[in-house]
């Protein structure tokens, strides 16, 4: 009989700490000490604490560890699973608020957790993503068998657009329209391409949803297949997410072999398949229009619009292209009905959204929230602030694409328009966090090379115009930038944003103008003054050690890689500026201040 | 059916199904394109197309936009016309602005619309510039990517028109550029060297190899004797590069020009088109009385040939074994002619005018030197003998009509339709039903083999005999044609396939069109019209009446076929790889 669940996350995160080696401990101690048939390890998708990773959480108590070696097994097992004893040392710290002796807050009480509202992952960390009868378990295919045996296509539909869906991939655009359109489209042949191409630096929600529902997204393609009249679906994921692609191959294997692929489904005339598709590595693949080149076997590269791909998308059909976010939402919004997702969220904007967190930020990971939370109970609240008591300077979302959220906007609640109204974008869900460290110009910077590189080359301003907007900032952050580099850029920025094929140019300036919108005075600082005011651009910073703090302990003598100072003991030392490389190593050897950046 | 839309505040009606660039057209206001060749690159790339359409998030691509009912559309803000100046400012800051030596001053597209958009500060963007190696790999085409725009008309060109595809898309992004799978040379590759990317390319990234000094020079000695010829179409072109209409016929003009030019004969290639007939008619007759290999497949074009001999070797046998009309021209001068004159074949520079590129690579081809030399010394293009009469100072259209040099001045009907996609075929019907019948045909025009349809099929009895023939321009068209062939579903006696589309008038040589010109003026047909003219108006229209003709078989070669033509008149073929 089994008497304890151990759930160990597999997702890439958790992986990546060395998770897979944790569950091989786990079972042999398990059987040596024989507890094999009383003790069951599930290996789950992700929990959203990736910054605590390998996380592991035992039932049924629900006891969370976090940061789990091999080396803490034994002592699990013995004290744990054997003795019924938690081990205080390896419990994640916020819930170890005790509420009385013994017992800890459950996870979903604590700050991480507490404000999310799990629709899209609710199934991550949970089941065994390798399991289709887990899926099942929890309602898993009852809205596939609740369209097909009592709704018509239309009904789908309807109830899709009633519940406000928007597309999570980054533009927003309402799900139950898009599925409308594709249905109007007279074919004979239609597709349902799912989205899996998640590229945005930094972001890793479809990733985890893929890894830890994968059925979701395969029950929610066939209901779209359903509404608009396609028998044939298409993945197109990343080729740089192998768990991923090892669970959906088992995903589909599955549910063919239940008769939820295949023909006949549900006993109905109704019949769906579907194929994965690997994207090689390239962003502007994650473009609807490029995705579909790309699964045609071409070059992956943007087509224009229109013709939409409802009415001409894959190999010339009527095609929906829904991300996995979206898609993840949709069984549930088939069992639970529209009115109850609508009751989440904005009024524009309904259900949630997973977000990425990033950057300088206390609890890296992945967390979703009802639509309208503040950036600031995302920043303070769930993401449990910015660490080293640093002062939060802006948050970062829509990738690339999107832009930077001062500290004066940290109340606005979160969705598709407030978002674009204060120029930034929901994008597919990376937030990444800035704190008083980050240089703004070098931040526009870093986005900017990213689409410099991803570019596909196919349109004039994006091939040309985001490399000259990359060269002016780098004038601009090596200190040989004028006001008029300024003027240039905001100008071409402007002119890319209007002009570009597609949405990734289209986009291209959007970090470069959200940062002139809020600070601008940064960009001054770096033309005027020649001077980065967060330190961060080595051209124009410089280290000096100030003669009345050096103490001559000869720790930054000895630390610097270049041999850039020199000062004999107990004397001052001095950097030479001209051999200085700016690495900053000095100042982090130095326990007296004396080393100033300027 | 019909929409209406506003352009810049005036109502239109435009059809329903037509894009803004076309509904722009028809309210003549010229919008300017560079990706943009109707039909063929689609892809709305370039982005000086762009329009504002009241609603509309962003510009639109007017290339490939549709109107919509109640469309309201501005094309002339200011806006538009900054973001259009722009996009050439951006192109010029990575492009090799050395307009003075380039082969395309002055007929560039990019070049035209920088003035006509006022760009003052071609530095206007600064920053790198990507500096290309120039493939000059080939006999016939030179690619420069510094002068490269990324317009793409030249991969649609090659992989759709063509479908030879040897040229694509490399690396993105600033690197993107074009270029051959793994960054081959484009003569280490199967390129048929048709020269249709030279004839859409908008600026000089694409030029012929150019021998316009070779060739002056050449007249110029005094030890040589320089002749040329000049192909059928050649006549109905050349005035394009003056300036004129398309459709113009200069032939008396040009023979003026080329004999201003130095050459000491002035010749008609319409002769040896009519030369090839009688071998070639020879030869189909031959085969199907004989059970020799069919269909039979006429050999004139180049670029087909060796698309041929790259991508269909299967079907080399099928090839006619005749020379093409300039390589049997350049046979006889060194050898018939030679005599004549009393003069060493090697002393003689003959030279070619051509509408085409390949014949730059055919003159080098193995069993090409009848008298031991190469039968042709110069294949030069239609774009390099206007440039030749330009640098001669030579005002073109002042000069007056003349006449071809005897003894190669008479050319028939039957050679003169030889540079439109049919008509050699329709050359070949003629003579072919005239020697069977043995009396003359009633009526001389094989119109199903006419106009300009990629593939034509056509059925002639002649007495008992039913001829099934095709004719294919194109290879993307040949291609279809031979599968078609090789599936069994159907058979065919006699096939004509020209490697471009329409057939010479439209070669790789030809003078160079901008968009708006390609985009709205049927070339094809409006050069071909210039050459059934002069056919219907000849009194001479069959090529086995072309008196000269007969002199050269009645002096030289006996009879069609006979054992000298074949020597002299006659080539062979080799499998290449892909």
């Amino acid at each position: 009989m089994i008497r304890s669940h151990v759930l160990i996350c597999g997702g890439t995160g958790c992986t990546s700490s060395g998770s897979v080696a944790l569950k091989e401990a786990l079972a042999s101690e398990l059987k040596a000490k024989g507890l094999d048939e009383e003790v069951k390890i599930v290996m789950t998708g992700c929990f959203g604490l990736c910054a605590l990773g390998p996380i592991m959480i035992v039932y049924p108590d629900g006891t969370f560890y976090s940061r789990v070696t091999i080396n803490d097994i034994p002592e699990i097992v013995d004290e744990h699973l054997l003795k019924g004893r938690i081990v205080d040392r390896l419990v994640y710290n916020d819930t170890t608020v005790e509420v009385e002796e013994g017992a800890h807050i459950s996870l979903n009480d604590t700050t991480f957790y507490k404000k999310q509202k799990r629709v899209a992952l609710r199934n991550c960390g949970v089941i065994n993503p390798e399991v289709v009868d887990e899926y099942i378990a929890m309602d898993g295919y009852q809205a596939l068998g609740k369209v097909l045996t009592e709704m018509s296509p239309a009904q789908v539909i309807q109830l899709m657009k009633d519940s406000g869906l928007r597309g999570r991939g980054g533009g927003g655009f309402p799900t139950g329209m898009k599925w409308d359109f594709a249905a109007k489209s007279v074919s004979d042949k239609k597709y349902v391409v799912c989205n899996a191409d998640e590229g945005d630096p930094g972001a890793f929600m479809d990733r985890s949803v893929l890894e830890g529902d994968p059925h979701a997204v395969i029950e929610a393609m066939a209901i779209a297949g359903y509404a608009i009249g396609a028998d044939e679906g298409y993945i197109y994921v990343r080729a740089e997410y192998p768990i991923a692609i090892k669970r959906l191959t088992i995903a589909i294997a599955q549910a063919r072999e239940y008769g939820l692929l295949g023909k006949d489904i549900f006993s109905t005339s109704f019949n769906f398949d579907i194929q994965l598709r690997f994207g090689a590595g390239a962003f502007v693949c994650g473009e609807e229009t490029a995705l579909l080149t790309s699964i045609e076997g071409n070059r992956g590269e943007p087509r224009p619009r229109p013709p939409f791909p409802a009415v001409k998308g894959l190999f010339g059909q009527p095609t929906i292209i829904n991300n996995v976010e979206t898609f993840a939402n949709i069984p549930q919004i088939i069992l639970k009905g529209a009115e109850w997702f609508a009751s989440m969220g904005t009024e524009k904007s309904k259900g949630t959204k997973v977000f990425a967190l990033g950057g300088k930020i206390t609890h890296t990971g992945l967390v979703e929230i009802p639509m309208g939370t503040t950036l600031r109970e995302i920043v303070e609240e769930i993401g449990g602030g910015v660490p080293n008591g640093k002062k939060f300077k802006a948050a970062q979302t829509g990738g690339p694409s999107g832009g930077c959220i001062p500290a004066s906007h940290i109340d606005t609640p979160i969705d598709y328009d407030n978002l674009i109204a204060i120029g930034s974008m929901m994008g597919s869900g990376g937030l990444i966090v800035m704190d008083e460290d980050n240089c703004m110009v070098d931040i526009a910077k870093f986005f900017l090379e990213f689409t410099v590189d991803e570019s596909c080359g196919k349109c004039t301003p994006c091939r040309i115009g985001t490399r000259r907007m990359l060269e002016l900032l780098t004038k601009i952050t090596n200190g040989n930038g004028t006001l008029e580099d300024i003027d240039h850029l905001e100008e071409l920025a402007k002119h890319i944003k209007a002009t570009a094929l597609c949405g990734l140019g289209q986009t291209a300036p959007n970090p470069v103008l959200s940062t002139l919108r809020y600070f601008r005075d940064e960009y001054i600082a770096h033309v005027v003054e020649k001077r980065c005011p967060a330190g961060v651009c080595k051209n124009l910073v410089s280290y000096e050690i100030v003669a009345d703090k050096c103490k001559g302990c000869t720790a930054c003598r000895r630390a610097c890689p270049v041999g850039a100072i020199s000062g004999e003991v107990k004397q001052s030392h001095i950097i030479d500026k001209n051999k200085c490389i700016k690495c900053g190593v000095c100042v982090t050897k130095c326990k007296f201040d004396a080393i100033i950046r300027k | 059916m019909n929409v209406n839309v506003k352009i810049n505040g005036v109502s239109y009606s435009v059809p329903r199904n037509a894009t803004i660039l076309e509904a722009c057209k028809a309210a003549s206001i010229h919008i300017p394109t560079l990706c943009y060749l109707k039909g063929l690159s689609e892809i709305g790339a370039c982005r000086m197309c762009l329009v504002e359409v009241k609603g509309a998030r962003s510009m639109v691509a007017s290339c490939v936009a549709p109107v919509n009912e109640g469309m309201e559309i501005f094309t002339n803000t200011p806006a538009i016309r900054r973001a259009r100046k722009m996009n050439l400012e951006l192109i010029l800051s990575d492009h090799d602005k050395n307009c003075l030596n380039c082969a395309r001053n002055q007929s560039c597209e990019l070049q035209r619309y920088c003035r006509e958009y006022g760009v003052e500060d071609q530095n206007y963007f600064t920053g790198k510039v990507n500096e290309f190696r120039k493939d000059n790999s080939t006999l016939a085409i030179v690619r420069d990517n510094n002068k490269c725009i990324l317009c793409r008309r030249c991969v649609a060109a090659c992989q759709v028109q063509q479908k030879v595809g040897v040229i694509g898309v490399n690396d993105r992004g600033f690197d993107t550029h074009i270029g051959c799978a793994f960054e081959k040379n484009l003569g280490d590759s199967p390129c048929i060297l048709c020269g249709q990317c030279v004839v859409v390319c908008p600026t000089g990234a694409l030029v012929e190899k150019g021998q316009t000094d070779d060739v002056l020079n050449a007249v110029a000695d005094k030890t040589k004797h320089a002749l040329v010829c000049t192909a059928p179409s050649v006549r109905a072109t050349l005035g394009e590069c003056f300036g004129m209409a398309p459709g113009t016929d200069v032939e008396g003009k040009m023979v003026a020009a080329l004999r201003r030019l130095g050459f000491e004969g002035v010749f008609n290639m319409n002769l040896t088109a009519d030369l090839t007939i009688m071998e070639e008619a020879t030869e189909l007759i031959e085969r199907i009385q004989n059970g020799g290999k069919l269909p039979l497949i006429t050999s004139c074009s180049p670029g087909w040939i060796k698309y041929c001999e790259h991508y269909y070797p299967e079907f080399i046998e099928n090839l006619s074994s005749c020379k093409s009309p300039q390589q049997m021209f350049g046979a006889l001068a060194k050898t018939y002619y030679a005599h004549k004159m009393g003069w060493d074949p090697e002393d003689i520079v003959f030279v070619s005018v051509i509408p085409c590129t390949a014949k730059k690579f055919e003159v080098k081809r193995e069993g090409q030197s009848a008298a031991g030399v190469y039968d042709v010394d110069y294949a030069i293009t239609t774009r390099e003998l206007g440039k030749m009469i330009k640098r001669s100072g030579i005002a073109f259209d002042e000069l007056p009509d003349e006449e071809f040099d005897n003894p190669f001045s008479i050319g028939s009907g039957a050679g003169a339709i030889f540079g439109a996609t049919g008509g050699v075929m329709e050359a070949a019907l003629r003579t072919a039903a005239e020697v069977i019948l043995q009396k003359p045909l009633e009526v001389l025009d094989f119109t199903e083999v006419r106009g300009i349809a990629g593939i034509k099929k056509a059925t002639y009895k002649i007495g008992d005999f039913e001829l099934n023939v095709a004719v294919a321009s194109g290879t993307a068209n040949a291609a279809e044609l031979l599968d078609l062939v090789k599936s069994g579903k159907e058979t065919f006696h006699f096939i004509e396939i020209m490697a471009c589309p329409g057939g010479c008038v439209n070669g790789g040589g030809q003078p160079t069109q901008p968009s708006y010109v390609l985009n709205n003026i049927n070339l094809r047909e409006v050069r071909a019209k210039v050459l059934y003219n002069a056919d219907k108006d000849l009194p001479l229209r069959k090529s086995h009446e072309n008196a000269q003709v007969k002199a050269i078989y009645d002096e030289f070669l006996g009879k069609p076929g006979s054992h000298k033509a074949h020597e002299i008149l006659h080539t062979f073929y080799v499998k290449r790889g892909k």
